[in-house]
């Protein structure tokens, strides 16, 4: 149920819905990609960016609110810290616990290394679970690794590392498999053969889903088997600096216990990052997809020790994300409802953009069509966006389509009285993925030595957008990748004394730039959305910061 | 002039709070100047970090959520559910068999369920828990999977089971033997395991990553693409 000026705009959805039955929009060419993504696309607005001051990546442009975090205030003052008080001596330090944390720990159990799994959160919260629609791999007999190439380099506008995505393409099945072997249940035929359904800029049906839980699903088996293995792991325990040894080999990292604000050294002989994503930062006041951990900690790690971040200048916004009712505002309509066949309409009932274009071309397309066009619709609270036509999906595939393949979809809507089955779901672009992040080799190894980087905090896979399904797909093939390569580096590496002069000399820079007393602390670790109560504190009281000055606010 | 917000009244463990209408009860707890360290996660209903507990001020009966997902109503009393343990077993899935036998062996407790059904009443998904129960006790671990799917394992069953089952854990056993055992095998994928380790599309993934931007551009254009 919508407001009554809202159903008046869905009896014209309604109206038009027999001839878009077969009304089929051309797909765009390059050029005309280009061009529309260039106009409307958030990442294409200038001042929303501006130059990096300090570090690797000097010189280079980078949303406000990363940059900003990029040339933070660390957490840690290196005097305080006794850097020969450790409390977990390791082989490989996992830091994360979403897909691509739990895939690098199992492997590096697996290849006989001393693990320790660290997350801020619980483990598995993570962006993972949010993954609906599916994990692409091109196992079909009419598909290829070549083709699933040529769709991802076309995807990202030929901007991604060809070895990257070499490694993803050629690994897809076997994470496939892997992930089959450990107790994920894929959508299947009576046959065996995986029901597997096309997404945007895919040229073959490559995604194999669970339903619409398909990161829930492999993310609750990854969970239970880094249990059953009885693998380490500290929950609530944010890393806040890497450690480095003389040689400037990556060493460890300082936690705190979120919740007691107790600093925990990690020593080990190489370090896996696997932090996610970004989305929490709101780049552009967007709402998010992402969970609440997503605030590019692992940015900031591994910036401060010297690692090339690329890509850091797009941002993935999910062309779908909800406009209304306002309590799911920003959150994920999966791309499978338009995998499904249903199809983006405006006020009036009419298509705009073909609805399985790569995400940042309908992105693009949904704005302007809102800010330009003004044929989105408003909400009661002011938000603007377009329909997305899911009853489509029943008339052409079938009753029963929808409650089967999108049960995550319809309870989410059911619980606003809004059956997506009979009505359409109102949807705005929202931030979803960051397309860059540290660069990587095709084992994660980065220009630090023994440190690792796999997943979404990682850059260079998707070049300048991913597409559908290749992201869950990145966690398993370079989680394992990575989760491998440290515990093999680990067995050779020879690590000397620790230290955080690296830490020292990042704040000298900053005070030397006028920078300091301007810039945040970071990472973030959790964004802050209690409301603020009047300030009544005294400067004295404001001074008593606890001991490591990791206070979280 | 807009219209002024219209405020509800709760109670967060007990104390009086006014907050504007149409927040989630995530949402209430932080505008009530709470930050969130614990029970927070996805904040879009597929984690169970937020399991939450609540009922109202003249009606004692308590209700099971989501906070993320859970709207607040008038006079509600809310509490943030903290961590418990539940029972789970320990397993190498490999040395399993995919039987009742097997899940009874490691949930012996199991038979202890009484059909009470508090379990269903209390899952937030709105999945038939006790009914996957009852499918475990008879060993049809394709159902207990089925039944279950949509689980988010936020634990809330677990809590509630007067005789310490935990139902979600019990649940994630069985889908793990179905997905492992039971399902039919995948020929096509099998087939193309062996076609790459045998180097079938080596020479071809060469010949595109050698491309320059203005080839990979025209094949690109070029593919044909298959219906969705």
């Amino acid at each position: 149920m919508y407001p009554p000026y809202m159903e008046e705009s869905v009896r014209k959805v309604e109206a038009t819905r027999q001839r878009r039955l077969k009304e089929r929009l051309p797909r765009l060419s390059d050029e005309e990609k280009t061009a529309l993504v260039q106009k409307y696309h958030p990442d294409f607005i200038k001042q929303s960016m501006r130059e990096l001051l300090l570090g690797p990546n000097k010189g280079e442009r980078t949303p406000n609110e990363l940059a900003d975090l990029l040339e933070g205030n660390s957490r840690v003052d290196p005097d305080k810290i006794d850097l020969g008080k450790i409390d977990y001596d390791v082989d490989v330090l996992v830091i994360g616990g979403g897909g691509a944390g739990a895939s690098a720990a199992l492997l590096a159990e697996e290849n006989c290394a001393k693990v320790l799994l660290v997350t801020k959160l619980r483990l598995g919260d993570a962006n993972t679970v949010g993954a609906q629609a599916g994990t692409q791999a091109a196992d079909r007999p009419n598909d290829s690794p070549a083709i699933h190439y040529l769709d991802t380099m076309g995807g990202g506008h030929f901007t991604n590392i060809p070895e990257l995505v070499e490694a993803l393409v050629k690994d897809g099945p076997s994470a496939i498999k892997w992930l089959e072997q450990l107790g994920v249940n894929w959508d299947k035929e009576a046959d065996g053969s995986m029901h597997e359904l096309s997404g945007g800029g895919a040229s073959r049906r490559r995604l194999h889903s669970a339903r619409d839980y398909t990161g829930l699903e492999e993310m609750r088996v990854l969970r239970d088997e880094m249990k059953n293995r009885r693998i380490d792991y500290l929950e609530f325990s944010a890393a806040i600096e890497l450690v480095l040894d003389d040689s400037g080999q990556a060493a460890g990292a300082i936690l705190v216990n979120l919740e007691t604000n107790e600093v925990i050294l990690v020593r080990a002989k190489t370090v896996v990052l696997a932090t996610g994503g970004i989305g929490r930062l709101h780049i552009q006041s967007y709402p998010t997809t992402n969970h609440y951990g997503a605030t590019a900690d692992g940015l900031v790690l591994a910036y401060r020790v010297g690692a090339k971040l690329i890509f850091i200048d797009t941002m993935q916004y999910h062309p779908t994300g909800a406009a209304h009712p306002v309590q799911i505002l920003g959150q994920l309509v999966t791309e499978k409802v338009r995998t499904l066949e249903a199809q983006l309409v405006n006020k009036d009932g009419e298509q705009f953009i073909m609805p399985l274009e790569p995400r940042d071309v309908v992105a693009s397309a949904i704005i302007r069509e809102c800010q330009e066009h003004h044929n989105g619709i408003e909400t009661p609270t002011g938000q603007v966006g377009v329909w997305l036509d899911s009853p489509m999906i029943d008339i052409i595939r079938g009753e029963g389509t929808i409650a089967r393949e999108l049960p995550a979809m319809v309870r989410q809507f059911r619980r606003f009285n809004i059956d997506i089955a009979k009505e359409p779901m109102l949807v705005y672009p929202t931030l979803h993925y960051q397309n860059g992040g540290v660069k990587i080799d095709a084992n994660g190894a980065t220009t630090v030595p023994g440190l690792f980087v796999a997943g979404e905090v990682s850059g260079g896979v998707h070049g300048r957008n991913r597409l559908i399904g290749n992201s869950t797909l990145d966690l398993f093939v370079f989680g394992r990748r990575a989760g491998k390569a440290a515990a093999q580096y680990a067995k050779e590496v020879k690590l000397g004394a620790l230290t955080l002069d690296h830490v020292q000399r990042w704040q000298r820079e900053l005070e030397q730039a006028g920078l300091a007393k301007v810039r945040p602390v970071s990472p973030l670790l959790l964004p802050d959305y209690a409301r603020r109560m009047p300030d009544y504190l005294s400067d004295y009281s404001k001074q008593a910061v606890s001991v490591g000055q990791v206070k979280l606010a | 002039m807009a219209e002024a917000t219209r405020m509800v009244d709760i109670y967060i463990m007990g104390r009086h709070y006014q907050v504007p209408e149409g927040l989630t009860i995530l949402t209430a707890l932080e505008h009530c100047g709470y930050r969130l360290i614990r029970g927070c996660g996805c904040r879009a209903g597929f984690c169970g970090a937020c399991a939450t507990v609540y009922n109202f001020k003249n009606d004692p009966q308590l209700r099971f959520d989501l906070a993320c997902q859970k709207t607040i109503e008038q006079d509600m009393y809310l509490v943030q559910i903290p961590f418990f343990p539940a029972a789970t077993a320990s397993y190498n899935l490999e040395r399993l068999k995919p039987t009742g036998e097997q899940v009874l062996a490691l949930y012996p407790e199991l038979v202890t369920c009484f059909g009470c059904n508090t379990c269903t009443k209390t899952c937030p998904q709105e999945l038939e828990v006790m009914w996957y129960i009852s499918d475990a006790l008879r060993g049809d671990i394709r159902e207990v999977g089925n039944k279950s799917f949509d689980c988010v394992m936020c634990g809330l069953c677990a809590a509630r089971c007067p005789q310490g089952l935990a139902p979600h854990n019990i649940a994630l056993l069985c889908r793990r033997l179905r997905g492992r055992y039971l399902a039919p095998r995948s020929k096509h994928l099998d087939d193309r395991i062996a076609e790459i380790e045998a180097g079938k599309f080596d020479a071809e993934l060469e010949e595109l990553e050698r491309m320059d931007e203005a080839g990979l551009r025209r094949r690109y254009a070029e593919r044909d693409i298959e219906p969705a």
